[in-house]
């Protein structure tokens, strides 16, 4: 399919080519781990490793890749995780998401359509620092808060399959 | 800001691991010699730098190295949290079926809080994208036919706050 440099459909769903489909696939979980992992994109898909690199860069630009980089394994990196839920009524939602963003430690926070429907994700050095956070927001607003660190783990695997 | 405490401390982490990590989490330039300031910054190879990750992925600090993709930007609009009440004693049975699926991405167990205010019975929790939001009703039905757990919630996320992956 042609497409204008730039251009974003109305729904933000970015417009994207097979060759695009093929390089996201392939960057989620086999980014080559070489000195050039350009190049051997480029070699793999029969493309020259420029345009591989200008693809990149347009679907970061219009924000379908945030980055490339390690995920962070927190199990193993010995810090304290949780995810936590706030029943927080309807016309406060601006305040406690903009309070909770300020948080470094907090790495997802999302609206979502239940009672309980601000959900974020709190990864720290220790429990201390968690118990300190959840303290803050219990302190300024008052609402319930749901405290759910992990018992088990049974999978995590994103992957994102354009056909 | 800097975040509070140590992990250096951490199990395993050494300084130069925390040193290697923090100058790739933002992310590599997209250029055909992505790690040369990352190597002439830390004073090593570009080799060495790539050998370091290779490390991390086996001591498993990393769990991948590759690309955060923005799910709605192309075209995964619907993002469903679905929570499972799971009796406590069928809670590893069920965790490895649902996790079998593979439109899940996640599957964890965690803590319930079934009394007033939280009202919260639900002990398992699977993540699953789709394009629409009947396919993800369709999924959770089959993930409960297969489990036999009929007490459940769909919980779609209708706004996104932040995500920036996990910093250290």
């Amino acid at each position: 399919m042609e497409m204008e440099k730039g251009e974003i459909e109305n729904s933000g769903i970015i417009e994207m080519d097979e060759i695009d489909k093929k390089i996201i696939n392939k960057i989620q979980l086999e980014f080559p781990l070489s000195t050039r992992p350009f190049r051997d994109i480029s070699n793999e898909l029969n493309i020259p490793e420029e345009e591989v690199i200008e693809r990149l860069k347009r679907l970061k630009s219009l924000g379908a890749i945030r980055r490339i980089g390690p995920i962070i394994n927190t199990r193993k990196i010995g810090g304290s995780n949780t995810l936590v839920g706030v029943k927080v009524p309807e016309y406060d939602i601006e305040r406690v998401a903009e309070f909770i963003n300020n948080y470094t430690e907090v790495s997802h926070n999302y609206l979502r359509d239940a009672d309980v429907n601000i959900w974020f994700t709190l990864s720290a050095p220790n429990r201390e620092r968690i118990d300190e956070i959840l303290q803050e927001i219990k302190d300024e607003f008052g609402y319930p808060i749901l405290d759910l660190p992990t018992i088990n783990q049974y999978k995590i695997q994103v992957y994102f399959d354009l056909k | 800001m800097e975040n509070i405490g140590n992990y250096e401390k951490a199990y395993e982490m050494t300084e130069n691991d925390l040193k290697i990590i923090r100058s790739l989490q933002d992310g590599i330039e997209f250029e055909s010699n992505p790690y040369s300031k990352i190597a002439s910054d830390l004073g090593m190879t570009e080799q060495e730098v790539v050998d370091a990750i290779k490390n991390l992925i086996d001591k498993k600090m990393i769990r991948r190295f590759g690309a955060s993709i923005a799910h709605r930007k192309i075209g995964f609009v619907y993002n469903s949290m679905i929570v499972w009440d799971v009796p406590d004693e069928k809670t590893k049975e069920v965790g490895k079926i649902m996790a079998s699926f593979k439109e899940v991405s996640h599957c964890y167990e965690r803590p319930r809080f079934p009394d007033p205010p939280y009202n919260w019975p639900y002990n398992m929790f699977t993540m699953v994208h789709a394009t629409s939001k009947e396919e993800c009703e369709e999924m959770a039905k089959r993930i409960s036919d297969a489990t036999k757990i009929k007490n459940y919630k769909l919980i779609f996320s209708t706004r996104e706050f932040k995500k920036t992956g996990v910093r250290i």
